[in-house]
C-alpha cells in the first residue's frame, strides 16, 4: 500500500520538476534560443487544457452514468478544429492584427472598444469559470482523499478543505510567478507553456497507461473487451438525440468561447501556421484522450465493489489490483490536468479583470480629462496578481460552499452553457458588419439572464438559492417562468432546455438589437476591419488629427510598456518619419499604432480610453469617415490621372524616339551628301580645267576646238543648275518666293509637264484619264508645272521595272482633289519613306540621278507655298505621290 | 485604365490548392453529420454499444488523417486569401 506520505513526496516532486521546467523554458527563451517553444506541437499540446480534470476522472464518470454521450465533449472540439478555416484562421488574424488579449477584449473591441461590454464579459466569465476551478480542487483533493482511505486514514471534510486552501495557495503562487512575468498579454508565457506542454503529456500518458492496463491486463485482450462493454450496465445505454446534438454543439461552442481556450488558442498564438498542424494533431489528441475511457468504465463497474464512485475509477482501479506505481502515474495525470487549466484559466481571467474592471476604474477614479500620472505598469501587474488571487480565492469559496460531492460532469457542463453566451456576439461580430454594439449588449444579457435562471442557480440544488417553491410553480406562482420549463415548455432535459432557450434569445435579441440600432463610427470601422481582416490588416484610422504633443505620449506610453520599449517604438517612428531623436511627429497613423501596442497590454478599451486623454475631442466622427471615403475616391482618381500621364508620356517619348531616328538618318544622309555634292562639283570643275587647258595650249582643229567648248559649256551648265537648284530651295524655305498666282486648268498642267519630260533619254510611258483631268485651278501654274516635272523625270530616273509606266490619276479624296503619280516599279522602302522628302536625300547614289537629291525637298516646298500637299503614298504597289491641290478658290476675290 | 484583374483561370498547384481549401470546409460539416448517425441505429439491432463506438473512432481517425493530408496545401499567406 502506498503511504500517504509518498503520495504528498511524489506530487511535490513533480510541481518542483515543473518549476524548474518553467524556470528553463523562461531562461531559453530570455536567450533567444527557444525557437522550439514556438512550434506547433507545443502549441497542439497547450491546447490541452481543455482537458481538465473533468475530462480526466470524470469522463469516465460520465461514461459510466450515460453511455457514449461523453464523447459528444470531444467531438464538437474536432469539428471546430477540422473546420478551422471557417472560424479559427479569422479569429487567429483577427487576435494578432487587432492585439487583442482576452475574449472580453474581442468583443469589446469589435463594439467600438466599448468598456461596458468588456466588463460584462469579463463579470459572465468568471461567474461561469467558478463552479469550473472548485471542480478542479474538488478533484484534486478527493484524490488525495483516494489514497488517504487507501492507506487505512478515512479523510474527513475538514481534511479535503485543508488540502484544497493548500493547492489553491500553490497553484496562486506558481501562476503569479510564471503568468506575469510581462504584462503585454500577446509575449508569451513561455514558462507557463512549457510546464502546461509536459502536463499535456503526462496526463495523455497516464489515461493510456491506466486504459492499457484495464484492457489486456485485466479484461484479457482487445476482443474479450468488446464483448465485455456489450454485455456490460453500459450497453444499455439510451442516447437521446436532442442532448447528442446539443451536448457537441454546447462542447465546439464552449471550446472558442472559453476564456483559457481563447487563450491558448489565439492569444498565446506564435505563428498563424502552427494553427494548421494543430487541426489534425489535437483532434488526434482528443481521440487518444476518449480512447480508454469505455474500458475503463466498463471494467470499474465490474470489478469495484457496488456504489464505488465511478469518477475516481482512474485511481481506484490500479489501486485495487495493487499497482501502486501505476496509481500514483494516474494521479499524476488527473494532479496535471487540474493545475494546466487552473493556472491558464486564472491567467486569461486575471488580464481580463485588471484590463476591463481594475484599470478602467483607476482611469476613472481620475476624473475625466486628468493626466495620468505614475507607473501604470506596477498598478495593472499589481491588479493582475491580485485578480489571480481573487479568482482562485472564490474557486475555493464555491468549492467550500458547494461542499463537493456533485457529479463532476455537470458542474463542467454548466460552466460551458454559461460561456457560450458569448457566442452570438462573437461570431456575429466577426462575420456581420452589421452588428452593433447595443446588439450585443442585448444578446449577451439576455443569455446570460436565462442560464442564470434556468441553469446556475438550479445547479445549487433544492433550496439552495433557488427555494424549490419557484422551481416547481415559478416566481411569484407564473408558471410561465418556472426555471426548468419556461414558457410551460416541460420534458426537456434541463441542460438542454436551457441552452436552447437562452441561445435562441440570445441570437434574436443581438440580431434584433443590432438591426434597430445604429453604431457609432468607431463601431463601423472595428467592425470593417474585423469582418474583412484577410483584405486589409492594415488598420483605418480611429483618429483624425492630434492635438498631443509627441513628449507627453511617450510619458505615457513609459509608463505603460516599459522605458526601453516606448523609446524603441518612439524611435523606430522617429527614424521612419526621417528624424533624428526620440520624438516623430504625432501623425494619426502614430497614434494608431502606439494604440495597438498599448492594447496589447491593458486591453483596447482602455488603450483607447488613454489615448483619448491626449487627443481630446479628435476621435473619429462620421464626417471623418465619409472624409476618409473621399479621400480614397481622389487618390483612385489621382492614380487614374497618373496613368493618363504616363499614357500621355509614353506617346511623347514614342514621337521623339522617331523623331531622333529621322534626325540620325538625316545626318548620316548630310554626310553622304556633302562628300557628294563635293565630288558634284568636282567632277565639272576638273573637266572644265582640264578641256579649258587643253584649249589654252591651241593647234587644234575647228571640229575638235568645238567640242570641247562644248564640254566646258555642258558641265559649266550643271553646276549652275545645281547652284540653280540649292538657290531655289533656300529661297523657297526662307518664305523669299513670290507666287505668281493665275487661273488655270490641271489637264494644261500635266501636259506641258508631260510634253517637257517626253524627251529626255529616261522617258517613261505615262497612262493618263483624260476624262478626268479637267479641274480649275488657281495657283502658281509654272511653279505646279515644276512639281509635275519633278515627279514624272523621278519616276523616269528611278523606276526600275522593264516597261516603265507611269500612271497619272486625279481624283476627290475627302472633298479636296488629288493628283497620283504611281508607277510600277520597286517602290520606296519604308525607312526611305521617312527622308525621301528632306534636302540632300538620294536613295542611290547611280549617276543618271544627274541631280543632287534636291528635286522632292523642292517639291514639298512649292506644295507648301501653294497651300497643298506632296506626300508618299505607300502600298500602291510601286513608287506613288500624292499631290493634294490647293483649293481653286481666289482668295482674293471670297474675302 | 488598365487595371489588374483577378485570373478566372489558375494554374494547376493554385487550382489544386483551392480545392484543398473546399475540402477544408466542407469536412467538418460532413464529420458533424457523420458524428449523429448513430443515434439512428436501432438500439435493439444488431448493432451495439461496442459497434458505435468503433464506428465513431473510425470516423474520428479518417478526419483527422483527411485534415492531416490537407494540412500541406493550407498556407494562410495573405496573398490569395478568400
Amino acid at each position: 500500500m502506498v503511504s500517504f506520505n509518498l503520495l504528498l513526496a511524489v506530487a511535490l516532486a513533480y510541481v518542483a520538476f515543473l518549476f524548474v521546467i518553467a524556470f528553463a523554458a523562461e531562461r531559453s527563451a530570455e536567450k533567444g534560443s527557444g525557437a522550439w517553444l514556438r512550434s506547433p506541437w507545443i502549441y497542439t499540446l497547450s491546447l490541452s487544457i481543455y482537458c481538465t480534470a473533468w475530462t480526466f476522472y470524470g469522463a469516465v464518470g460520465y461514461a459510466a452514468r450515460s453511455g457514449l454521450e461523453y464523447l459528444t465533449i470531444y467531438l464538437g472540439p474536432t469539428v471546430v478544429m477540422i473546420g478551422w478555416w471557417w472560424v479559427l484562421r479569422k479569429l487567429v488574424r483577427i487576435g494578432r492584427s487587432q492585439r487583442i488579449t482576452s475574449i472580453a477584449d474581442l468583443v469589446s473591441s469589435r463594439f467600438g472598444k466599448s468598456t461596458a461590454l468588456g466588463v460584462m464579459v469579463t463579470l459572465m466569465m468568471v461567474v461561469a469559470a467558478t463552479p469550473y476551478l472548485a471542480l478542479q480542487l474538488q478533484s484534486v483533493t478527493l484524490s488525495f482523499a483516494v489514497f488517504a482511505d487507501a492507506a487505512g486514514d478515512s479523510w474527513l471534510s475538514e481534511d479535503l478543505t485543508r488540502s484544497a486552501l493548500w493547492v489553491a495557495l500553490g497553484l496562486a503562487v506558481f501562476t503569479i510567478i510564471f503568468g506575469t512575468r510581462n504584462l503585454d498579454a500577446n509575449e508569451r508565457h513561455h514558462g507557463i507553456v512549457m510546464a502546461i506542454a509536459v502536463e499535456a503529456v503526462v496526463k495523455l500518458c497516464a489515461l493510456v497507461a491506466v486504459g492499457v492496463f484495464v484492457v489486456w491486463g485485466v479484461a484479457g485482450g482487445f476482443g474479450p473487451m468488446i464483448d465485455l462493454i456489450d454485455t456490460s450496465d453500459i450497453a444499455q445505454w439510451q442516447q437521446s438525440s436532442g442532448r447528442w446534438v446539443g451536448l457537441t454543439f454546447l462542447s465546439g461552442a464552449a471550446f472558442l468561447t472559453l476564456p483559457r481556450m481563447f487563450q491558448v488558442l489565439v492569444v498565446e498564438n506564435a505563428n498563424e501556421k502552427n494553427l494548421i498542424t494543430a487541426s489534425w494533431a489535437f483532434p488526434l489528441y482528443l481521440l487518444t484522450m476518449s480512447l480508454f475511457v469505455v474500458p475503463i468504465a466498463v471494467v470499474g463497474l465490474k470489478i469495484l465493489p457496488e456504489g464505488s464512485n465511478p469518477d475516481l475509477f482512474v485511481l481506484t482501479i490500479p489501486l485495487s489490483q495493487g499497482l501502486d506505481g501505476l496509481a500514483i502515474f494516474s494521479f499524476l495525470g488527473g494532479f496535471s490536468s487540474a493545475t494546466s487549466m487552473v493556472i491558464v484559466a486564472t491567467i486569461a481571467l486575471a488580464t481580463m479583470i485588471s484590463n476591463h474592471i481594475v484599470t478602467p476604474l483607476w482611469l476613472s477614479s481620475k476624473g475625466p480629462g486628468a493626466v495620468v500620472s505614475g507607473d501604470i505598469r506596477q498598478l495593472v501587474i499589481g491588479a493582475r496578481r491580485l485578480s489571480i488571487a481573487g479568482v482562485l480565492l472564490l474557486g475555493y469559496i464555491y468549492f467550500r460552499l458547494s461542499g463537493g460531492g456533485e457529479a463532476l460532469a455537470a458542474i463542467g457542463l454548466i460552466s460551458f452553457a454559461g460561456v457560450v453566451q458569448v457566442l452570438p456576439a462573437m461570431i456575429g461580430g466577426i462575420f456581420w458588419r452589421g452588428a452593433t454594439r447595443w446588439g450585443a449588449v442585448a444578446g449577451i444579457t439576455v443569455g446570460f439572464v436565462i442560464w442564470a435562471w434556468s441553469l446556475f442557480l438550479p445547479s445549487f440544488g433544492p433550496d439552495g438559492i433557488l427555494p424549490q417553491t419557484v422551481i416547481d410553480h415559478g416566481p411569484f406562482g407564473i408558471a410561465a417562468l418556472r426555471p426548468q420549463a419556461l414558457f410551460g415548455i416541460t420534458e426537456i432535459d434541463p441542460l438542454i432546455h436551457a441552452l436552447m432557450w437562452s441561445m435562441l434569445l440570445n441570437s434574436v435579441a443581438f440580431f434584433f438589437g443590432s438591426v434597430l440600432t445604429f453604431p457609432q463610427p468607431l463601431e463601423r470601422l472595428q467592425g470593417a476591419q474585423f469582418v474583412n481582416i484577410f483584405e486589409h490588416s492594415e488598420g483605418a484610422r480611429a483618429w483624425t488629427t492630434s492635438t498631443a504633443e509627441a513628449e507627453d505620449l511617450l510619458i505615457m506610453a513609459q509608463r505603460i510598456l516599459g522605458s526601453n520599449e516606448a523609446q524603441v517604438l518612439f524611435q523606430q517612428e522617429a527614424q521612419r518619419q526621417g528624424k533624428a531623436g526620440y520624438l516623430p511627429e504625432v501623425t494619426p497613423e502614430f497614434v494608431q499604432n502606439l494604440e495597438r501596442e498599448l492594447a496589447g497590454s491593458v486591453g483596447a478599451a482602455t488603450a483607447h480610453a488613454m489615448v483619448g486623454q491626449f487627443i481630446q475631442g479628435a476621435s473619429v466622427s462620421v464626417e471623418d469617415l465619409i472624409a476618409v471615403a473621399d479621400e480614397a475616391a481622389q487618390i483612385m482618381e489621382y492614380s487614374n490621372r497618373l496613368e493618363q500621364k504616363s499614357a500621355e508620356q509614353e506617346r511623347t517619348a514614342r514621337q521623339l524616339r522617331d523623331a531622333n531616328e529621322k534626325l540620325t538618318q538625316l545626318s548620316i544622309q548630310k554626310d553622304a551628301f556633302l562628300s557628294q555634292i563635293s565630288h558634284e562639283l568636282r567632277t565639272p570643275m576638273t573637266s572644265i580645267r582640264s578641256f579649258s587647258e587643253i584649249l589654252r595650249e591651241g593647234g587644234m582643229s575647228d571640229e575638235e576646238l568645238s567640242k570641247y567648248s562644248g564640254i566646258i559649256h555642258d558641265e559649266a551648265m550643271r553646276l549652275t543648275r545645281l547652284l540653280d537648284d540649292l538657290l531655289d530651295l533656300s529661297v523657297l524655305e526662307n518664305g523669299q518666293v513670290t507666287l505668281n498666282m493665275g487661273q488655270g486648268n490641271l489637264k494644261t498642267v500635266i501636259d506641258r509637264a508631260v510634253s517637257a519630260t517626253a524627251h529626255s533619254p529616261t522617258a517613261i510611258t505615262v497612262k493618263r484619264r483624260d476624262g478626268e483631268e479637267t479641274i480649275p485651278l488657281y495657283t502658281d501654274l509654272d511653279r505646279l508645272t515644276q512639281v509635275f516635272i519633278n515627279l514624272i523625270a523621278n519616276a523616269g530616273k528611278y523606276c526600275d521595272a522593264k516597261r516603265p509606266v507611269l500612271r497619272i490619276e486625279p481624283r476627290k479624296v475627302a472633298g479636296e482633289w488629288v493628283v497620283d503619280f504611281i508607277d510600277n516599279g520597286a517602290g520606296i522602302t519604308k525607312e526611305n519613306q521617312q527622308v525621301i522628302f528632306e534636302k540632300f536625300s538620294r536613295l542611290s547614289d547611280h549617276r543618271k540621278a544627274g541631280g543632287a537629291g534636291l528635286g522632292l525637298a523642292i517639291c514639298r516646298e512649292i506644295m507648301t507655298r501653294l497651300g497643298g500637299t506632296i506626300t508618299y503614298l505607300p502600298g500602291q504597289g510601286g513608287a506613288a505621290f500624292r499631290v493634294v491641290l490647293p483649293p481653286a478658290v481666289n482668295p482674293v476675290l471670297t474675302r | 485604365m488598365a487595371r489588374p484583374t483577378k485570373n478566372t483561370f489558375l494554374e494547376r498547384a493554385g487550382y489544386r490548392r483551392r480545392r484543398m481549401r473546399d475540402v477544408a470546409r466542407v469536412l467538418p460539416v460532413l464529420i458533424g453529420i457523420l458524428f449523429c448517425i448513430p443515434l439512428l441505429w436501432d438500439r435493439n439491432g444488431e448493432l451495439g454499444t461496442a459497434d458505435a463506438l468503433i464506428y465513431l473512432f473510425t470516423v474520428w481517425l479518417c478526419a483527422l488523417g483527411i485534415s492531416a493530408g490537407i494540412a500541406r496545401f493550407l498556407t494562410t499567406d495573405r496573398s490569395d486569401d478568400r
